[in-house]
């Protein structure tokens, strides 16, 4: 094998927007239809996310004899289930796809491309979210059939900052998993620095446990950290423990971490794609 | 080349010295990994144990159980966690990737067992250190409860250790045997490890359909509970026999689909 390096330029991302947003469509049914041919690995992937389910169950043994501050067994059971369909509808498995396609250099043909390839990785994973939606219907019917009333179902204003902060919460996760994918350009272990990630996530985000219930510190630390952003906050104004005015606030915060993590991502994107050498190119 | 007559015991001790050392080898060339491991160990610790602490600190006990008691679930919890990420992950994920590549006729093609050539490719010895970690966690739990394991508990501890590495390394078996028959299992390995998370609490928590699924369908029991009470001596025999016969029928079972699954490969280029 021929150890010739091919230097890549990116395609032009200024004025290639509207471009890019006439090839949305075609780019979505690719995406749709690669879940669909890879259905059965869709599904592990999905199964994948049972820790809720298991902290339900703990919680569920720990209030059997009475409340645990705010939180009684149906306020949990409203708490984990949301945790669950919020993070099975808003996660991605982009920094896993990057890493690898930086490491063998697939992504050279993604450069050739005259689509920019954040661009079109969004693309194909938002066309996850549809099928993602499906999955998790039947987690909210039991959501709705058990802790109905828990939820802020009846108040339009907090159901739209609701959808807002889903859309945020995705955007978060997703340039968070290109800005760590992109350090694949740098160094050879993008993916334990993703992990280390993970663990810092899961408590901070309020996956693991509402942050009502953590000592004190941590729920001021999580407060200011983008994390609760991607999970606990949607699911506190599914459920109804923030009021309107709180949550318009912080879903202000949110978006502000959106437009960071963003331009982080691009940052790092783009110095790494100046080192990057696909081989035998 | 060893003769043919060699004694079996001799000649995989010697082959799985050989695949030890090869690691270690490889281990030493990433000195830096060392601190890193340290690092991340004390991050993961932290993580696994906070979840104890928040809900101990609701309830004294839950289910049943004392925080120190609960502790020594989590310590082999964490013991086994270091086994199967330092032992037994690192080989068979390779296994997955010789089956879709077609790479695994290398391994059939020398003259010992396949099973025992992929499982023992690769360990990661750095993991010494989670083990580490998890008998701190032992120490501490046992501190705060006030009383030591006698002589027989340690002696049945450590026969429910062999009974839980070895379900746990059947599992991985059955788990890679899948490769087979849907090659795309990688994120398999993903699934197994979610599940395992839930080792780190006590059996008798979860109710219901949980309960069952955690002690016969995914025997976390036999990985976790049951060694955790064998240390604090409140396991019965009837149940550590049980538990014994249960995994022993689990490794076999995990043995012949294994041959199964090998009788199903086709190579690559066929």
């Amino acid at each position: 094998m021929t150890t010739a390096t091919t230097q890549v330029s990116p395609p032009r991302a200024g004025g290639a927007l509207a471009h890019a947003a006439r090839a949305f469509p075609t780019l979505f049914k690719v995406g749709l239809a690669e879940i669909v041919a890879y259905r059965a690995e869709f599904l592990v992937w999905i199964l994948t996310t049972n820790m809720p389910l298991v902290m339900l169950a703990i919680w569920h043994a720990v209030a059997a004899d009475g409340p645990v501050g705010r939180f009684d067994q149906r306020e949990f059971t409203a708490y984990y289930l949301g945790v669950l369909a919020v993070r099975l509808l808003t996660s991605t498995w982009v920094v896993w796809q990057m890493s690898m396609e930086i490491k063998d250099g697939t992504l050279l043909s993604r450069l050739l491309r005259p689509i920019h390839p954040i661009f079109a990785y969004a693309a194909q994973h938002l066309a996850g979210v549809p099928m993602r939606a499906i999955v998790i219907s039947p987690i909210l019917a039991i959501l709705v059939f058990a802790a109905g009333d828990r939820l802020a179902l009846h108040d339009p204003g907090l159901m739209a900052i609701f959808a807002a902060s889903l859309l945020g919460a995705w955007l978060l996760i997703f340039f968070t998993m290109v800005l760590v994918g992109a350090l694949a350009f740098f160094v050879d272990s993008a993916i334990a620095v993703f992990e280390l990630w993970l663990a810092v996530h899961a408590i901070f985000s309020g996956y693991l446990i509402p942050l009502e219930a953590l000592p004190s510190w941590i729920g001021r630390a999580a407060a200011v950290l983008p994390f609760r952003f991607m999970l606990g906050f949607p699911v506190e104004v599914l459920i109804g423990l923030l009021g309107p005015r709180a949550a318009l606030a912080q879903l202000g915060v949110q978006w502000g971490y959106v437009l960071i993590l963003f331009a982080c991502a691009m940052l790092v994107w783009r110095t790494g794609l100046r080192r990057f050498n696909a081989f035998g190119g | 080349m060893a003769p043919a007559t060699e004694n079996p015991v001799v000649r995989y001790g010697r082959l799985l010295g050989v695949q030890a050392r090869v690691s270690a080898v490889t281990a030493m060339q990433y000195r830096g990994d060392f601190l890193v491991r340290g690092f991340v160990t004390v991050l993961w610790m932290s993580v696994t144990l906070l979840p104890l602490f928040v809900v101990f600190g609701a309830r004294r006990q839950v289910a049943g159980w004392s925080f120190a008691e609960a502790l020594v679930v989590v310590g082999w919890f964490a013991l086994l966690r270091a086994v199967l990420e330092g032992g037994v992950s690192p080989s068979l994920t390779a296994v997955v990737e010789h089956v879709r590549r077609g790479t695994l006729d290398f391994v059939l093609l020398k003259p010992a067992d396949a099973q025992f050539l992929v499982s023992t490719a690769k360990f990661e010895p750095w993991r010494i250190i989670d083990i580490g970690g998890a008998l701190a966690i032992f120490v501490y739990a046992f501190a705060h409860l006030g009383r030591w394991p006698g002589p027989r508990e340690l002696l049945l501890g450590l026969a429910f250790l062999v009974l839980a590495v070895m379900v746990l390394y059947s599992f991985w078996i059955l788990v890679v045997s899948a490769a087979f028959w849907v090659v795309k299992v990688d994120n398999l390995s993903y699934l197994f490890q979610s599940l395992f998370d839930a080792g780190r609490w006590p059996i008798t928590i979860f109710r219901g359909a949980l309960y069952y699924i955690f002690t016969f369908v995914f025997p976390l029991a036999l990985m976790t509970t049951y060694p955790a009470l064998a240390l604090l001596g409140k396991l019965t025999a009837a149940t550590a026999g049980l538990a014994w016969m249960g995994g022993l029928a689990f490794a076999v079972i995990a043995r012949a689909v294994w041959l199964r699954a090998l009788g199903m490969y086709t190579s690559a280029s066929s």
